[in-house]
C-alpha cells in the first residue's frame, strides 16, 4: 500500500484495497444525481423547466399503478440481456451486442409460435424461450468463434451483428412473414393464445419477471460457488494466469459468449411472448444498448443489476411520458449516457481513497 | 454504356466514402496515441446535428463544418477526460459517448428534422484534372470536403512519419512510459490527437448533413462511425490505406441502390446488409493476416497511463 501513497499538498490518494457495496451503490446515487444536473443545462437551453420535467419522469415512472407496471415490463429485457452482458464483461470480452440478439432471439421464437399454433402452452412457451436461447446464443458466437481462435475485435463485430439482425427481422415482417391481413403494417399474425406469457398480479406484467428473477439467482449462485464461476473470473483478470493454471480460455470465451447472448435471446422471447404477442420491426427499442449501462453500473454482481434495471426501466417510461411535452423519445438515451460518463467520472474514487491533511508515513 | 456505369458507381463510392474517410483517419490520429476512442459514432452525429444547425441558420456550409469540427472535438474531449486524466475504461467511455451522442443529437435536432438545405456544398469541377477520361469525372468532379480529404490524407502521413509531432505522436502510442523518460508529456500528446480524432469525426458527420444529404435525420450516420473504427484496424493505421478502405465501403454502400436501378432484384434489407457483413469479413481476414505477419495496433492501445505504475 505503501508505494502507491502519493502527497499533493495535504491530499493523499491511495489505492482501496477493496470497496464495499455501501460505496458503490452511494456512488451510483451520486452520479445520477450529477447526470440529471448537467442534462439539465440541455433541458434549460430548449427552454424546459428541468425540475418539471424530472418531476413528470418520476411520477410517471414510479408512481402510478399504471407507470409502475410499464417499469416493470421494461425492466425485464434489461435484466435479462444486462445480465447477459455482465457475464460476458467478467472475462473483459466485449459483447456489446445484445441488441441484435435480442432481435434474433425474438425471430427464432416467433418462428416457433407461428409454425405450432396449436400447440398447448405448457410445451409451447418451453420451446419458444429454448428457441429464443439458443439463437441468441448462436448469434453470439458468430463474433465470438473469431475471437477465439484469432483474438478478432468482438467489440466491431458484435455491434455490426445488431444491424444485421435488425434488418433480417425488417426484412421478415415486411416480406415473407408478413399478416396478410394486416392492412400492409410491418407486423406478423397474433400469436396463438398458447404462446403468450402468463400476466401476474392482475397487471400487464408477464411471466418473465420470474424468469429474470431466476436467472439472477442462478448466475448468483453459479459465479460465486463453482468452480466454473471462479474460473472465468480467473480468466477475465489475467488470461495468461488462467492458462498457466492449466483453464481452457477459448472454450471458456465460447461458452460464456453463448450463455451471454443466449439470455439476450431470452429477454427477446419475452417481448414477443409476453408484450406485443406478433413480431415486430421495433422488436426491441434499444434495450440491448442500456442493458450495457445496466451491466456496467451494477458491477456485475446480479441483484445489483436487477435493482439498476428496474431503476432505467422507469427512465425509459418517464422519457416516454415527457414526450407529450414535446421532447423527443431520445431523451433519456442522452441521460443514460451522461449518468455512465458520470459513473465512469466516479470510478476513480472507488478506487482510490482520497483523504486530506494527513502526514505522508515514511516507507 | 458500360463504362458509363462504371463512372457513375465509383464516382457514388468517393461521395458515400468521404464521411467514413474523415471518420477513419480521426479515429486512427486517437489510436496512434494509444488511446481507443469507440465514441465515433457520437461524435459524428453531434458533428451531424451541429454543423446542420449552424449551416442552415447562417446559410453558409464552411461555418457549419467548423460548428461540427467543434462539436466532436468537445464530445472528444469528454473522452479525453474521463480515459487519460481519470484512467477510466476506454471501451465503456466510448460507448458512453456514442449514446450520450446518438440522444443529444436526436434531442436538439429534433426541430430541424424536415428542414432542407439549399446551400449545401456543391460540386466543382476542377479544370482540367476533371477532362481526363475516366478518372476526371470520378475523382475530380466533387464537392469542396472531398477536395479537402484528399490533401489531409497526405498531410497526416507526412505528419505522422514524418515530423517531430509525429514521432512523439508514435512513441506515446507504442511505448508512453519510454516516451515519458524521453520527456514526451504523454498526457498532453494524448489529449491532442484524441480532441482533433473528434474533431475530424466531427467533420465526418458534418459532410453527411451538409453534402451527402444534405439534411438532418435521427441517427442518421446509420453505423458509419462503428464501420470506421473497423477501417482503422484494416487501414494497419495507416492514411492512404484508410483512404483505399473508405472507397471500398463507400462503394459498397451504394451498391444496394444501384444494382436495384439495373434490375437485379435482391431484397434491398440483404442489400443494406452488405457493408456490415463486409466489415465483418474483412475484420476476420486482416487480423488472421495481421497475426501472421506479426504486424499488429500500437502496442499501448486501450491501456491507460499511469505515471506511478511505469
Amino acid at each position: 500500500m505503501k508505494n502507491n501513497e502519493r502527497t499533493r499538498k495535504n491530499i493523499i490518494i491511495e489505492k482501496r484495497a477493496s470497496v464495499s457495496p455501501i460505496i458503490t451503490i452511494s456512488i451510483t446515487l451520486i452520479s445520477i444525481v450529477m447526470a440529471l444536473i448537467f442534462v439539465s443545462v440541455f433541458l434549460f437551453a430548449k427552454g424546459y423547466h428541468p425540475v418539471e420535467i424530472y418531476q413528470m419522469m418520476f411520477t410517471r415512472a414510479f408512481i402510478s399503478k399504471y407507470g409502475l407496471t410499464e417499469t416493470v415490463i421494461k425492466a425485464i429485457p434489461l435484466m435479462l440481456a444486462g445480465l447477459g452482458i455482465s457475464i460476458a464483461f467478467r472475462m473483459l470480452l466485449w459483447n456489446i451486442g445484445a441488441e441484435g440478439q435480442i432481435y434474433m432471439g425474438a425471430f427464432a421464437a416467433s418462428g416457433i409460435a407461428l409454425a405450432f399454433p396449436d400447440l398447448p402452452r405448457i410445451v409451447l412457451l418451453p420451446a419458444m424461450l429454448l428457441a429464443g436461447f439458443v439463437m441468441g446464443g448462436l448469434w453470439a458466437l458468430v463474433a465470438a468463434i473469431p475471437r477465439a481462435l484469432w483474438k478478432v475485435n468482438e467489440t466491431i463485430t458484435t455491434l455490426m451483428l445488431n444491424y444485421i439482425a435488425i434488418l433480417w427481422v425488417s426484412y421478415l415482417v415486411f416480406g415473407p412473414w408478413k399478416d396478410p391481413q394486416g392492412f400492409n403494417f410491418p407486423l406478423t399474425r397474433e400469436f396463438s393464445e398458447g404462446a403468450a406469457y402468463p400476466l401476474l398480479f392482475g397487471t400487464r406484467v408477464h411471466f418473465g419477471i420470474i424468469i429474470a428473477l431466476l436467472v439472477a439467482l442462478v448466475l448468483y449462485v453459479v459465479l460465486n460457488y463453482t468452480r466454473w464461476g471462479y474460473e472465468i473470473r480467473v480468466i477475465g483478470e489475467s488470461e495468461s494466469a488462467a492458462r498457466y493454471a492449466g483453464m481452457n480460455v477459448m472454450r471458456n470465451i465460447l461458452l460464456v459468449m453463448f450463455l451471454s447472448g443466449g439470455l439476450a435471446g431470452m429477454a427477446g422471447m419475452g417481448e414477443v411472448a409476453g408484450v406485443a404477442h406478433r413480431l415486430q420491426a421495433g422488436v426491441s427499442p434499444g434495450y440491448g444498448y442500456t442493458a450495457i449501462i445496466v451491466a456496467w453500473l451494477g458491477k456485475l454482481n446480479p441483484w445489483v443489476i436487477v435493482l439498476i434495471a428496474f431503476l432505467f426501466g422507469g427512465l425509459t417510461v418517464g422519457a416516454s411520458a415527457v414526450q407529450s411535452v414535446g421532447l423527443p423519445a431520445a431523451t433519456s438515451v442522452m441521460i443514460q449516457g451522461a449518468i455512465l460518463f458520470f459513473v465512469l467520472g466516479a470510478d476513480i474514487f472507488m478506487r482510490y481513497r482520497i483523504s486530506f491533511n494527513r502526514k505522508r508515513e515514511e516507507g | 454504356m458500360e463504362t458509363t456505369i462504371w463512372v457513375t458507381v465509383l464516382t457514388a463510392a468517393v461521395t458515400a466514402g468521404t464521411p467514413i474517410l474523415y471518420a477513419a483517419l480521426g479515429e486512427l490520429l486517437c489510436e496512434r496515441s494509444g488511446n481507443l476512442n469507440l465514441g465515433v459514432e457520437g461524435m459524428m452525429l453531434v458533428g451531424a446535428m451541429s454543423g446542420f444547425s449552424v449551416g442552415v441558420s447562417t446559410g453558409n456550409p464552411w461555418l457549419g463544418l467548423v460548428v461540427g469540427m467543434l462539436g466532436g472535438g468537445l464530445l472528444a474531449l469528454v473522452h479525453a477526460f474521463l480515459t487519460i486524466s481519470l484512467r477510466a475504461n476506454q471501451v465503456v467511455s466510448g460507448l458512453a459517448l456514442t449514446l450520450f451522442g446518438t440522444g443529444l443529437s436526436a434531442y436538439l435536432g429534433k426541430s430541424m428534422v424536415g428542414i432542407p438545405f439549399a446551400h449545401s456544398f456543391k460540386n466543382i469541377a476542377i479544370p482540367g484534372l476533371s477532362q481526363i477520361p475516366f478518372l476526371g469525372p470520378i475523382f475530380f468532379n466533387h464537392d469542396a470536403m472531398v477536395y479537402l480529404s484528399y490533401l489531409l490524407v497526405p498531410f497526416l502521413w507526412f505528419y505522422i512519419y514524418k515530423t517531430r509531432w509525429g514521432l512523439k505522436l508514435r512513441a506515446v502510442g507504442e511505448n508512453p512510459a519510454a516516451a515519458d523518460a524521453m520527456g514526451v508529456h504523454v498526457f498532453l500528446v494524448r489529449y491532442i490527437h484524441v480532441v482533433a480524432g473528434g474533431m475530424l469525426a466531427g467533420a465526418g458527420g458534418a459532410y453527411l448533413s451538409l453534402a451527402y444529404s444534405p439534411a438532418w435525420l435521427e441517427n442518421m450516420t446509420a453505423g458509419r462511425g462503428w464501420i470506421a473504427v473497423a477501417l482503422v484496424i484494416f487501414a494497419l493505421w495507416d492514411p492512404f490505406r484508410a483512404l483505399v478502405g473508405s472507397y471500398i465501403f463507400g462503394g459498397l454502400d451504394v451498391l444496394g441502390f444501384r444494382m436495384q436501378a439495373y434490375g437485379i432484384s435482391v431484397s434491398p434489407y440483404f442489400l443494406r446488409m452488405l457493408p456490415y457483413i463486409f466489415t465483418i469479413v474483412v475484420l476476420v481476414l486482416v487480423t488472421i493476416g495481421y497475426r501472421k505477419k506479426r504486424i499488429g495496433a500500437p502496442g499501448a492501445l486501450g491501456l491507460p497511463y499511469d505515471r506511478e505504475e511505469r
